[in-house]
């Protein structure tokens, strides 16, 4: 199991945001995390990450205790937060330095390592520039890229595709499936065709609670038979609102 | 460790380069330091070969200079979501912590050496004894860091770089303030000596006075060294207790 997280809750003062999710995501499995804005979706990746703490509950990454061991845990896995922020005044090509130096990598590994990065999510046009002078989509794969730098076993990656064009969703779709061949990955997506597209398997969050974990034919297969099109829109609105709207139908 | 909290310190420190931010801070600091030991410290009308009035106004001129150093090293991270980032990179959260203070003390002491020329001056005119300049200079850094640590904790606090520009200028006043004459005076007037002491041993001023004057005194040097650890501790746990709410 690379990514594991036993019963996480998240108690903000007097808001429950996440109550008691437990995931198995196993190598090979690209999950696809959806659910309503506010329904604890990145919340709960932010506690796998480390960035928050669980009020109760605890998260492993290829077998580390993230509470425990941070630092281990830290290491074996990559992180796209959500909007993929960056340093504004740093180069495209100085921020995946640091980023290599900060996983371990020096000298003519740490060069390699930025290079193969800047490769794989096409950023050589832009890798002088700075951050801030980078359109969406440039921006949201500098972000990539550094959470694929070191080569992570897991990938957690937060709403990678919000805000791409229909080209871009494209290549960060495909280079999502090449890379869950041989690891752990967690998405979150308000898209639905992302999850036909990309994913193995489907999770649904609802008010911090999971309501859903199948395959991507299970939730499909949820819908009723008279529903033809966007049948997993309607499965996720059955699930998170209760409303079967006929109009779907 | 230590490789990991200069690769936090080294983009940093590169960070302040990258803005105006360094040249504007320069500049002023520069022109003030040199304004205030020239014409308002009347350097040349005492005729003597020293640099107090170059030291004398340091805490002044720190006390508004130094929190605009110090108040963008978490807010900004905060502001721009960084921090969820920096957070989830395999650094521990001493390396972070010590790390920013790290380059912001460095740039602070690259703005220290940068006044060279006014050592030079006094030594070009006179005999100065330069081992009471170098006390000066390492009571000026320190104090210096002192702030900056103050400065520090308070950015973690917030995501307002005004707040924490505000909230430094404040606490910094404060930890010069038990030093004032008028205070020690006001407190001298009725309150036990102990209590007059205890009070003065508290301040920044007093301390920085002594080394000001060329005495390296042990005290002295711990009183700094306590104020900057337990200043970045606290950074720490503000930072620690942000990630648990």
């Amino acid at each position: 199991m690379l990514i594991e997280t036993r019963g996480l809750h998240k108690r903000f003062g007097g808001i429950h945001a996440v109550r008691g999710v437990s995931l198995q995501v196993r190598r090979g499995e690209v999950l696809g995390f959806l659910g309503p804005n506010g329904a604890g979706k990145t919340t709960t990746m932010r506690m796998i990450c480390g960035f928050l703490e669980p009020s109760e509950g605890s998260a492993w990454v290829d077998g580390v205790n993230m509470s425990l061991d941070p630092l281990r845990a830290k290491s074996r896995m990559g992180y796209l937060p959500e909007g993929a922020p960056c340093y504004p005044d740093m180069r495209v090509e100085a921020f995946l330095a640091f980023i290599a130096a900060a996983r371990g990598y020096r000298g003519l590994e740490a060069r390699r390592r930025v290079d193969r990065a800047i490769e794989l999510v096409n950023l050589a046009s832009v890798r002088r520039q700075t951050f801030e002078t980078l359109s969406k989509g440039y921006r949201r794969r500098t972000g990539i890229a550094q959470s694929l730098l070191h080569d992570p076993p897991a990938l957690i990656m937060d709403e990678p595709t919000d805000g791409l064009d229909p080209n871009q969703k494209f290549e960060v779709r495909r280079l999502v499936r090449e890379l869950g061949r041989d690891r752990a990955v967690i998405l979150s997506t308000h898209l639905l065709e992302e999850v036909e597209a990309v994913c193995t398997r489907a999770v649904v969050i609802n008010r911090g609670t999971v309501v859903f974990d199948g395959t991507p034919a299970e939730m499909d297969a949820m819908a009723p038979a008279h529903v033809r099109s966007s049948r997993l829109d309607h499965v996720f609105r059955t699930l998170t609102t209760g409303d079967v709207p006929g109009g779907a139908a | 460790m230590i490789r990991r909290t200069l690769v936090i310190a080294r983009r940093e420190f590169a960070s302040y380069f990258t803005t105006p931010l360094a040249a504007v801070f320069l500049v002023i600091f520069l022109f003030l330091a040199g304004l205030f030991t020239f014409n308002v410290g009347g350097f040349y009308d005492r005729a003597q070969a020293d640099l107090r009035p170059f030291f004398q106004f340091h805490p002044w001129l720190f006390l508004f200079l130094v929190p605009a150093v110090s108040m963008r090293l978490w807010a900004e991270e905060r502001r721009t979501g960084t921090i969820e980032l920096i957070t989830t990179l395999p650094f521990g959260l001493g390396e972070l912590v010590v790390g920013k203070f790290l380059a912001a003390w460095g740039f602070t002491v690259v703005a220290l050496a940068l006044t060279a020329p006014i050592w030079i001056t006094v030594n070009w005119l006179g005999e100065p004894d330069n081992g009471v300049i170098v006390a000066g200079s390492i009571g000026s850094a320190l104090l210096a860091g002192s702030f900056l640590a103050v400065g520090a904790c308070l950015s973690a606090a917030t995501k307002s770089q005004v707040i924490a520009f505000v909230s430094c200028v404040v606490a910094c006043f404060l930890l010069l303030l038990t030093g004032f004459p008028a205070v020690q005076d006001f407190f001298s007037s009725w309150a036990p000596r102990a209590v007059v002491q205890a009070l003065a041993s508290m301040s920044a001023l007093i301390h920085f006075e002594s080394m000001v004057r060329g005495v390296l005194d042990a005290r002295d040097l711990l009183y700094f060294a306590s104020v900057i650890t337990g200043a970045l501790l606290m950074n720490a746990m503000v930072v620690e207790w942000r990630k648990a709410r």
